[in-house]
């Protein structure tokens, strides 16, 4: 236990969080698997992730910035509950610069990923924006628009939930599997997240850099409605379910045809293959989607 | 059951829980290997039974993998608890009431836990997938009170040492409260990052190491002396195994993680420690095979020897492959692939379950008083595990090896799919062979206990010839 358990904690405290731990954190929210907050799995009680080109106060342009925004109510990622999890030097600047201890989950806060100096080295940092540029939740959601917003942390449960990790691995090997998987994770790429979902039985390609290698939403769509549509090969499942009852426009989706019709193609009595309907904004096909395309 | 819940403890007749227990573990064989047969049929097929939730390989998976390690495993496990345990301190166990309710709440937590588990209702974490009020309702009601009457009967014994089968026993109870309650840490107070991770892979190895192989281990120090009539050929080597598992098999769980970011020393100790592996495998299996010196007909002539036999015959393959697939020279190359479920399938369903089988059917036939119903359908039994597996087993080693190779030569992945696909059905064929063999077993002992020939007082099943 003191080899095994002990030694091991004295590493891992030492991890300082990379910029993409940063980000993997506060897009993911408190914890991936069964919570108090989303105790039937169904992305309840998780922050949304907003591209905005404007500030949200003043209206003027901005460079673009993620923005991780926790309404009111949504539990924080633990990061910021227990600001020891981000390792030194990220630590204190997220305190003192970030000013991540003001933040209170009762009002909500919009988080941003900064760029700092500590002894002497460029370290980023969590920014509480609702403390140092007065973002409030509400005002960057709606300057952010639908458009603009991803579901990246309900994405991660619908991940989870689905059992996707248990073929896709989120885990390039630190072998011959970087030029198709792209770069293995570093230490620092997992502080604040749980859970980390890394997979062992390896069915499928590895996802960790997948919206690096494949950002087509429209491939996607067609690829979680019936795999086959894009890759004749394929044997994931069809992941149609995920889409609800309704599509985008509000069209009641009739999977009994979609499926009849798609037989008569597959069997060739049919030229092309039936259209895959859109994902409503809130259905769980959204939010998974948007959880893959963030992993860049 | 219902009867025996509340009665008083005298009025349970003695082994009553045993019974419940190897009832039970044998219904949750069938239905964690039914399982796993329909989860292989989807990957063989992807299009079979499709466009539901709760027929998906990702809900279905996980319960597949809990039901045999929580119902068929460690049911089998209790129920050798049950007989052994006491047989071997020449006492009663000491609680058959505790040991009722013990399979009760057992029986009733799983099923609750597997069902949320289909819903989705998940940790997230593999083999501690279920929530951590599940993993708190294990601790309390399946892990506390199994060790606690294990412990008791020990005490209690009324012999003067305390044989090796219980020493592993009273061990592994014990240190599988520690695995549960610390490999659980991430649930209960949201640890994250690579603790998580790591923590994830401690609990999955020593829930292996110190729960699944050494307690599958002491059943064959009971059977094969037991059966035999010899004694077994060395305690010392008995003890160098015990404390080598101790030593050896609870410090290497980040070798589950030599390509994932933790320190580089961690993994080195790990791999090294995880070689080390191979010294309580190769005391176990040489006792084993020299205790049946001068008695290997029994090998053939007997269906509980045959099973326990087996059983150590498969730790040879699984512990080579265990000491050597985790050192960075091979792991780089199967990692992640089939060659691991193979692997996995080796000790759970090779080894161990031959193990826990043999156990399963001495401790019925002994305790109900009844000669096994049908030789045929035993037999029948055990060669339908032995070929399903084998045929598993050597599917899934292809298929890994395949994907081994996809993944150093850099083929686009499709291609490894495509050419998986004969073995992804082998799989299926296996996998439904050990499924169709473990329903004759439920009907062989369900009969067994109806109609078995009844054993005269003061003789053992394997001393009565088979009728059919």
């Amino acid at each position: 236990m003191m080899i095994t358990l002990y030694m091991p904690s004295l590493n891992i405290v030492e991890v300082a969080s990379t910029e993409v731990g940063l980000r993997k954190g506060l897009s993911y929210g408190r914890i991936g698997g069964f919570s108090y907050e989303d105790p039937f799995l169904q992305g309840w009680g998780k922050p949304e992730t907003v591209l905005l080109k404007k500030d949200p106060r003043t209206g003027q342009k901005i460079e673009p910035v993620y923005a991780y925004v926790y309404q009111a109510g949504v539990p924080f990622t633990s990061s910021i509950r227990h600001p020891r999890i981000l390792g030194k030097g990220v630590e204190d600047l997220s305190l003192n610069k970030g000013r991540i201890g003001e933040a209170n989950e009762d009002n909500g806060a919009v988080f941003i990923v900064s760029e700092g100096r500590f002894n002497g080295k460029t370290v980023t940092y969590i920014e509480n924006a609702t403390a140092t540029k007065s973002w409030a939740p509400d005002a960057v959601l709606k300057t952010g628009g639908d458009a603009n917003t991803s579901y990246v942390g309900a994405g991660k449960i619908m991940f989870v939930r689905e059992g996707c990790w248990w073929c896709h691995t989120l885990l390039p090997e630190e072998t011959q599997d970087w030029q198709v998987f792209g770069v293995p994770p570093r230490l620092g790429d997992y502080n604040s997240e749980s859970p980390t979902a890394f997979g062992s039985d390896r069915k499928a390609p590895d996802l960790l850099h997948v919206g690096s290698r494949n950002s087509s939403r429209e491939w996607m769509v067609m690829h979680f409605f019936n795999p086959r549509l894009v890759q004749p090969h394929s044997i994931m499942p069809r992941y149609d379910y995920l889409w609800g009852d309704v599509d985008a426009k509000g069209n009641k989706i009739d999977y009994d045809k979609w499926r009849q019709e798609y037989d008569e193609y597959s069997h060739g009595t049919r030229i092309y293959a039936p259209e895959v309907p859109e994902p409503a904004s809130d259905s769980e096909a959204r939010y998974l989607l948007d959880f893959i395309l963030s992993l860049k | 059951m219902l009867k025996y819940l509340f009665a008083k403890n005298e009025d349970i007749p003695p082994g009553t829980a045993a019974v419940y227990f190897g009832m039970s573990s044998i219904i949750w064989f069938v239905i964690g290997t039914g399982l796993g047969s329909f989860n292989a049929a989807k990957l063989a097929f992807p299009d079979f039974v499709t466009g539901s939730e709760l027929f998906s390989f990702g809900h279905m998976r996980q319960v597949h993998v809990m039901a045999v390690i929580f119902g068929w495993i460690s049911m089998a496990f209790a129920m050798a608890m049950m007989y052994i345990t006491p047989a071997l301190g020449n006492t009663r166990l000491w609680s058959e009431k505790l040991g009722v309710w013990n399979c009760f709440l057992w029986n009733f937590g799983l099923s609750l836990a597997l069902t949320l588990l289909w819903a989705g209702i998940s940790s997230g974490r593999e083999y501690s997938d279920f929530p951590w009020f599940i993993d708190l309702y294990i601790l309390a009601f399946i892990g506390i009170p199994l060790g606690l009457n294990v412990w008791m009967t020990i005490i209690q014994r009324r012999t003067q040492g305390i044989y090796t089968t219980n020493w592993f026993f009273g061990g592994s109870v014990f240190m599988v409260w520690i695995v549960l309650f610390v490999g659980n840490l991430p649930e209960y107070f949201q640890l994250t990052g690579l603790t998580e991770a790591y923590l994830t892979w401690w609990f999955a190895h020593n829930v292996l190491g110190l729960w699944i192989t050494p307690v599958a281990a002491a059943i064959a120090y009971y059977t094969v002396p037991k059966i035999t009539g010899n004694p077994l050929y060395s305690h010392r080597i008995g003890h160098l195994h015990f404390w080598s598992v101790v030593v050896f098999y609870s410090t290497p769980a980040a070798h589950h993680l030599m390509s994932a970011p933790l320190p580089e020393w961690l993994k080195s100790f790990a791999s090294v420690e995880g070689v080390l592996i191979l010294v309580p495998a190769i005391a176990f299996v040489s006792n084993l095979l020299l205790t049946m010196t001068g008695k290997w007909h029994y090998f053939v002539d007997n269906v509980e020897t045959k099973f326990t036999i087996t059983g150590v015959l498969l730790a040879i393959p699984l512990n080579m492959q265990g000491g050597f697939q985790q050192t960075r020279a091979i792991n780089w190359y199967i990692h992640g692939t089939g060659w691991i479920v193979a692997h996995a399938h080796l000790a759970l369903l090779g080894f161990s379950t031959f193990l826990e089988g043999a156990a399963v059917y001495y401790g019925l036939q002994t305790i109900l008083r009844r000669k096994l119903y049908s030789l045929a359908l035993a037999n029948f039994h055990f060669w339908f595990l032995l070929i399903g597996f084998a045929i598993y087993w050597i599917s899934m080693t292809i298929a890994g090896l395949i994907q081994g190779a996809g993944k150093i030569y850099e083929v686009p992945y499709i291609d490894v799919v495509i050419a998986e696909h004969p073995y992804m059905i082998a799989r299926w064929v296996g996998g439904t062979m050990v499924f169709t063999g473990n329903c004759v077993w439920l009907y062989n002992m369900w009969m067994t206990a109806r109609e078995g020939t009844k054993i005269p007082e003061g003789r053992l099943p394997h001393e009565l010839a088979y009728e059919r």
